[in-house]
C-alpha cells in the first residue's frame, strides 16, 4: 500500500478504553487506507468502533479513559500519532477537518455563526498562501481578518446585532454550501438555525481551508430525510470541487451506498470487509455485510418476511472467541469459534476477514 | 424587544414585591410592640406627652390608615425621623449606605478575583490533589461563621502584625474626602486626594477580604461545576477540531459559557451584600447600613427599622434585576 | 365504517406559547404551535396504518392525542364506536386497557430502578384485576411471546441491550390484552441489525394477538414493510393517505413525491435525484398560507398560496390534499417505486 495516491494509511491501530467495569478494546488491530479524493464510508452499528476511528485520526480522543495501545497513522507520510499537540492543532482545520452528528450542539451557543466562521478562518497563522481558501468568487477576495483567533468576542446586546456586517469571505463560504440568505444566517445564533442550515454551516467551517481530509461522523443521522438528501448531494459536490478525501462514518447502509466510492464494514471493533461500493452491495462477501444488506427493509408487507440477524451486538468487555460474528453467523463452522480471521485480499480492491472466503 | 423594555418589564414586577415587603415589615413592627409611645419616650414620660405623640404619628388609627400615611410619606421622601429628636431616616441612610456599597463592591471584586480562577483550575485538574485542596479551602471558608474569619484576620493582620488598621473607614485625624458618592475610595480617587485614597483602601482591605472569604466558595464551586459540565459538551470538541489552541478553547469558549450561571449568582450575591453585612460591620466598626440597622433594632426605632428593611429589599431586588439582565446579555438563547 | 377500531375526526391540537402580561399590553397576538390541524383518519381492525412525516409534521402528537394522552384542542376520537373526548378521566382509565403505546427510546421509557418482571407486570398490578399467580403466568407467557429470556425477569434494564429493552416495552404494552397499539418510532433508536428482528416480532404479534397498529415513523422503507395503508403528514396536515403500495408507487402529492425521492436505498446504482428541493421545513407556529407545502413545491401555482387544498379521494381509497393531484403523474420524475 505505497504510492502517492494514498493520503492516509492506518496500520494495526488498537485503541482501548478503561471503564469502571473493565477494559474495552474499541479498535482492534485496524488497518485501512484512504486514497486522495475518494469518499470512504465506514459502516457499522453501535459499539463497532467507527466513531473511535474518526476521533483517533484527528487525535481528539479523551486520553484518559482512552489510550492508543499500538499502531500508526500515516498522513502524507507522517505518523500523526507521534505529533505533539501543537503540530496536531496546526493540522486540524487546515489539513484534517471533522464534522459531527448533531450540528446544533457542535456550535458554541453564545457566539453567532459569523463570529465562529471568522474564528475558523483566522486560526491559520502561518497559512500556506499558495493554497487559496475555498470560496466561489475571485481569488483576490480578501481573506481573513487581521485579528488573531484568540481575540475575545464580546457578547452583543440583544437587539443590537442585526445590522452587523461580515467579511465577504464569510458570506462566500456560506453561499458555497447553498445557504440562500448568508447575511442573515451569519448574524444568527446556533439555536436559531434549523438542523439542515446548521450542518451546512459546519461543513462550510470544515471545508473553508481546503483540507485534504474531511472526517464526517454521522453527519446526516440527526437530519430529516429530505434535508439529508440535500446535504449528501452537497458533500459530494464539494468533494468534486475541492478534491478532499472524505471518511464518511454512518450506521445507515443506504446512505453509504449513496455517497461512497469504497466501503469499510466494521463489526465489534474490527474491520471485516473493505471493497468498492458497487462490488460490496452486489457481492457482499462477509456474512455480516451480507446479512446487513439482506435485513434492510425494502419489501412490501405482503411480500414475505425480512431476513433478520439473530442475536445481539457483542459486549466488547467479553467478546466471543475466535471470529466475533460467529454466534450470529449462519455459515459458522468449527474454525470460526477457535481462530480469529484476518483481512485477506480476495479480488481487486476487495478484502474480507472470514474463513469462508479464504482460499485454502 | 430591546434591553430597555426588558428592564422595564422586570421593574414593573418589582413593585408588588416592594409593596409586599413594606407592608409585612410595617405589620410586624406594628404587632410586636404593644406600647409604642412608651418605647419611644421612656417609662417616665407623661400620659399627655404620649398622647401627643400618638396623635402626631396617627398611632391610634387602624393599621391600614397608618400604613397609608407611611407609604405616602415614603414616596414623598419623608422616611420619618428618629423620634425623641434626631435626624430624618433618609438622611441617615444616605450617610450609612455608601459605606456598605463600597464594602460590598470591594468584596465582590475580591471574590471574583479569587473565586473564578480557582474554579477554573479545580475543573482543569479535577479529581487531583489540586482540586481537592481548592475544595477544602473554600469549604472551610464557607462553613466557618463569618465572624470567625473576621476576628482571625483582625487578630493576625491587625494586632499581631499591625499590617492593616482595625477599625472604621479612615484613620482618626484624617479629613474625609469631598462627598460625591459617599464612598471614600471612589471620592478620593475622583478628587485626586491620594492620602485619603491610600488610607481608605487600606482600611477597606481587611473587612472586604474577610467578607469574601465566606462567599468565594460559592463562586468557585459554581465555576468549577459549570466548567466541568461545559467541557463535556460537543461544541468544545468541535472547537478543538477546528484547530483552535487549548487556551483559546478554555477561555473563549468554555469559560464564557461556564460563567453564565456564575455571573447570575454574583448578581444575587451583590444584592444580599448590599443589604448590610451586620457581623463584619460590627467587628470592624464599619459605618454601614448593617450597623445602623442593629442600632435601630436595639432602640425600637420603627421608622429606622422599616427604612432599613426597605433598603434591604430594594438591594435584593436590584441584585435580582442585575442578575437577570446579565443573564439575558450573556446567553443569547434567552428571549429578551 | 364499522370495521374501524379507532377514528380521528377533525382533530386539532394546538399548544400555546408563553404569553406574558407585557405581550398583552403591547397587543401582540397570542401564538400557538399548530401541531395538528384538522386531521381525520381511521385505523381498521387488525390493520397497520403507517403514519409518515418529518419533524414538525405532528405525527407523534397525533399518536398521543389518539390515545387521549393529550386531549385534543378540538375534534373527536372514536374508539370502538365511543367518543373518547366525552369520557371523563376515570372512564378513560378503563379504556387504557385496550389501547397502548410503545415509545421510541427504550432507555427513557423503562424505569431504570425497576426490575424487568415488575415493569412488565405493572399494568396488571395497577388495574388489580388478577391475582398474584395469574399475573405471574401472564408475564411469563407474554415474555415468551416477545422473545425475552425467562431468567431475565429479575434483572434491571441497564443489563439488557437496546433491542431487548424494546421487547420489554412491547411486552408491557401487551399484558392487558389491548386491541390497538400506537408504535411511535419503535425501531428508530435501534441498530439496523436489531431493527429487522423487532419489525418481524411486531408483525408476528399482530397476527397472534389480532392487534391494530398505528405505526409512526419517518422511515419510508420501514413503513413499506409494516403498513397496509399509509398516511403522510406535513406541517400538521394530512396530505395523502391510501394503500401503501398505491401511495408509494403512484404518489399523488408533491410532498410525498419529494419524500420518496429522498429515500436512499442500499444500491449504489440507484442514486438519489433529489427534486431540486430547497428550503427548510416550515415552523408550526406560523405555517405558510394556503397549502403549507407551497413554498417548497416545484409545481406550486397561484391558488396554492391562497387556498388550502381539501383532502379528497383521487382514486379508490387514495386521498390527496393537492389542487393538482391528478395531473402530477404527467410530470417527469414522479412516482419512483
Amino acid at each position: 500500500m505505497n504510492g502517492s495516491d494514498w493520503l492516509l494509511n492506518i496500520s494495526d491501530l488498537t485503541v482501548e478504553y478503561k471503564t469502571g467495569r473493565g477494559k474495552i478494546t474499541a479498535l482492534s488491530h485496524l488497518s485501512l487506507g484512504v486514497r486522495r479524493g475518494e469518499i470512504l464510508a465506514v459502516v457499522g452499528e453501535s459499539g463497532c468502533g467507527k466513531s473511535t476511528l474518526g476521533l483517533s485520526i484527528i487525535n481528539l480522543l479523551q486520553k484518559p479513559p482512552a489510550s492508543i495501545a499500538s499502531g500508526e497513522i500515516l498522513f502524507n507520510g507522517t505518523d500523526i500519532l507521534k505529533l505533539n499537540e501543537g503540530r496536531m492543532a496546526a493540522l486540524r482545520g487546515t489539513e484534517i477537518s471533522m464534522i459531527f452528528q448533531d450540528p446544533m450542539s457542535s456550535l458554541d451557543p453564545v457566539y453567532t455563526v459569523g463570529q465562529q466562521l471568522r474564528e475558523a478562518i483566522n486560526t491559520k497563522e502561518g497559512r500556506d498562501d499558495k493554497k487559496k481558501p475555498y470560496v466561489v468568487s475571485s481569488p483576490d477576495l480578501e481573506y481573513g481578518a487581521k485579528a488573531r483567533a484568540s481575540r475575545l468576542m464580546l457578547p452583543q446586546l440583544p437587539g443590537a446585532r442585526r445590522e452587523r456586517r461580515h467579511g465577504e469571505d464569510i458570506i462566500e463560504a456560506l453561499r458555497a454550501v447553498n445557504i440562500s440568505d448568508p447575511e442573515k444566517v451569519a448574524n444568527k445564533y446556533p439555536h436559531e438555525l434549523s438542523g439542515g442550515i446548521a450542518q451546512r454551516v459546519m461543513i462550510a467551517q470544515a471545508l473553508v481551508e481546503r483540507p485534504s481530509l474531511l472526517i464526517a461522523d454521522e453527519p446526516t443521522s440527526a437530519l430529516d430525510v429530505t434535508i439529508q438528501a440535500q446535504v449528501l448531494k452537497l458533500i459530494k459536490k464539494l468533494r468534486d470541487e475541492i478534491g478532499s478525501s472524505v471518511i464518511f462514518i454512518t450506521h445507515d447502509l443506504a446512505v453509504a451506498a449513496q455517497v461512497a466510492d469504497r466501503v469499510a464494514v466494521m463489526y465489534a471493533a474490527q474491520l471485516v470487509e473493505l471493497s468498492g461500493a458497487g462490488e460490496l452491495f452486489k457481492r457482499p462477501l462477509h456474512p455480516y455485510s451480507e446479512a446487513l444488506i439482506l435485513s434492510f427493509p425494502r419489501r412490501y408487507k405482503d411480500q414475505g418476511r425480512l431476513d433478520a440477524i439473530s442475536g445481539d451486538v457483542p459486549d466488547l468487555r467479553a467478546p466471543p472467541s475466535g471470529c466475533r460474528f460467529h454466534p450470529r453467523c449462519k455459515y459458522a463452522f468449527d474454525r470460526c469459534t477457535a481462530e480469529m480471521p484476518h483481512l485477506v485480499d480476495v479480488g481487486s480492491d476487495h478484502q474480507v476477514a472470514c474463513f469462508l472466503r479464504e482460499k485454502p | 424587544m430591546g434591553i430597555l423594555t426588558f428592564i422595564g418589564k422586570r421593574l414593573l414586577l418589582t413593585i408588588p414585591v416592594i409593596i409586599g415587603v413594606t407592608f409585612l415589615t410595617f405589620a410586624i413592627s406594628f404587632l410586636f410592640v404593644p406600647n409604642v409611645t412608651v418605647a419611644w419616650l421612656g417609662l417616665r414620660s407623661t400620659v399627655a406627652a404620649r398622647a401627643a405623640l400618638a396623635a402626631e404619628f396617627h398611632l391610634n388609627d387602624p393599621i391600614y390608615v397608618q400604613y397609608f400615611y407611611y407609604m405616602s410619606n415614603l414616596i414623598h421622601g419623608n422616611w420619618g425621623t428618629i423620634p425623641g429628636g434626631g435626624q430624618p431616616i433618609l438622611y441617615n441612610i444616605e450617610i450609612f449606605f455608601p459605606a456598605t456599597v463600597e464594602l460590598a463592591i470591594a468584596s465582590i471584586v475580591i471574590t471574583i478575583v479569587i473565586g473564578i480562577p480557582l474554579g477554573v483550575i479545580a475543573a482543569r485538574y479535577h479529581n487531583t490533589k489540586v482540586d481537592h485542596s481548592i475544595r477544602f479551602f473554600y469549604l472551610a471558608g464557607y462553613s466557618s461563621p463569618p465572624f470567625l474569619l473576621a476576628l482571625l484576620g483582625l487578630l493576625v493582620f491587625g494586632y499581631i502584625f499591625k499590617f492593616f488598621p482595625t477599625q472604621g473607614e479612615l484613620t482618626v485625624g484624617l479629613i474625609a474626602p469631598k462627598h460625591i458618592t459617599g464612598m471614600y475610595v471612589v471620592d478620593s480617587l475622583l478628587t485626586g486626594n491620594w492620602i485619603d485614597l491610600r488610607d481608605s483602601v487600606w482600611h477597606l482591605i481587611l473587612p472586604a477580604t474577610a467578607l469574601s472569604l465566606t462567599y468565594f466558595g460559592v463562586v468557585a464551586k459554581m465555576t468549577r461545576a459549570s466548567m466541568l459540565e461545559v467541557l463535556q459538551k460537543d461544541f468544545i470538541r468541535a472547537a478543538y477540531a477546528k484547530g483552535l489552541r487549548g487556551s483559546t478553547v478554555i477561555f473563549k469558549h468554555a469559560l464564557r459559557n461556564a460563567l453564565i450561571p456564575t455571573i447570575t449568582i454574583l448578581g444575587l450575591l451583590l444584592g444580599s451584600l448590599l443589604g448590610g453585612t451586620v457581623v463584619i460591620e460590627s467587628i470592624f466598626q464599619w459605618p454601614g447600613i448593617g450597623l445602623f440597622a442593629t442600632q435601630a433594632v436595639e432602640n425600637y426605632d420603627f421608622p429606622a427599622i422599616v427604612g432599613t428593611t426597605l433598603i434591604f429589599a430594594l438591594a435584593v431586588v436590584s441584585g435580582n434585576l442585575i442578575a437577570d439582565v446579565l443573564y439575558a446579555v450573556m446567553d443569547p438563547r434567552i428571549k429578551v | 365504517m364499522t370495521d374501524d377500531i379507532i377514528e380521528a375526526r377533525d382533530v386539532v391540537k394546538h399548544f400555546p406559547i408563553r404569553y406574558e402580561l407585557a405581550d398583552r399590553v403591547l397587543r401582540k397576538e397570542r401564538q400557538r404551535v399548530h401541531a395538528v390541524d384538522s386531521v381525520s383518519l381511521s385505523v381498521k381492525v387488525r390493520e397497520t396504518l403507517g403514519l409518515v412525516g418529518e419533524s414538525g409534521s405532528g405525527k407523534t402528537t397525533l399518536g398521543k392525542v389518539m390515545l387521549m394522552l393529550d386531549r385534543p384542542t378540538s375534534g373527536q376520537i372514536i374508539f370502538k364506536g365511543e367518543d373518547l373526548t366525552t369520557v371523563n378521566d376515570e372512564g378513560l382509565r378503563a379504556k387504557r386497557k385496550k389501547m397502548q403505546i410503545v415509545f421510541q427510546n427504550p432507555n427513557a421509557s423503562l424505569d431504570p430502578r425497576q426490575r424487568i418482571g415488575d415493569i412488565i407486570a405493572e399494568p396488571l398490578t395497577v388495574f388489580r384485576e388478577h391475582g398474584r399467580s395469574e399475573i405471574h403466568e401472564i408475564v411469563a407467557r407474554i415474555s415468551e411471546a416477545v422473545g425475552l429470556p425467562l431468567d431475565g425477569m429479575m434483572r434491571f434494564p441497564h443489563e439488557f441491550s437496546g433491542g431487548q429493552r424494546q421487547r420489554v416495552a412491547i411486552a408491557r404494552a401487551l399484558v392487558m390484552n389491548p386491541e390497538f397499539i400506537v408504535l411511535d418510532e419503535p425501531t428508530s433508536a435501534l441498530d439496523s441489525s436489531i431493527q429487522a428482528q423487532i419489525l418481524n416480532l411486531l408483525r408476528r404479534l399482530q397476527d397472534e394477538f389480532s392487534l391494530s397498529y398505528l405505526f409512526i415513523t419517518h422511515n419510508v422503507n420501514v413503513v413499506k414493510y409494516m403498513a397496509d395503508r399509509v398516511a403522510v403528514m406535513y406541517c400538521g396536515k394530512l396530505v395523502e393517505i391510501g394503500e401503501t403500495k398505491e401511495v408509494l408507487e403512484h404518489p399523488m402529492h408533491p410532498y410525498t413525491i419529494t419524500l420518496i425521492s429522498s429515500i436512499p436505498l442500499p444500491d449504489p446504482e440507484e442514486k438519489l435525484e433529489t427534486k431540486d428541493l430547497t428550503g427548510e421545513i416550515p415552523s408550526s407556529v406560523n405555517p405558510p398560507t394556503g397549502c403549507r407545502f407551497h413554498p417548497r413545491c416545484p409545481y406550486a401555482q397561484e391558488i396554492c398560496k391562497t387556498t388550502e387544498p381539501p383532502l379528497r379521494e383521487v382514486s379508490r381509497g387514495h386521498w390527496s390534499a393537492c389542487h393538482f393531484a391528478e395531473s402530477l403523474g404527467d410530470l417527469p420524475g414522479s412516482g419512483r417505486s
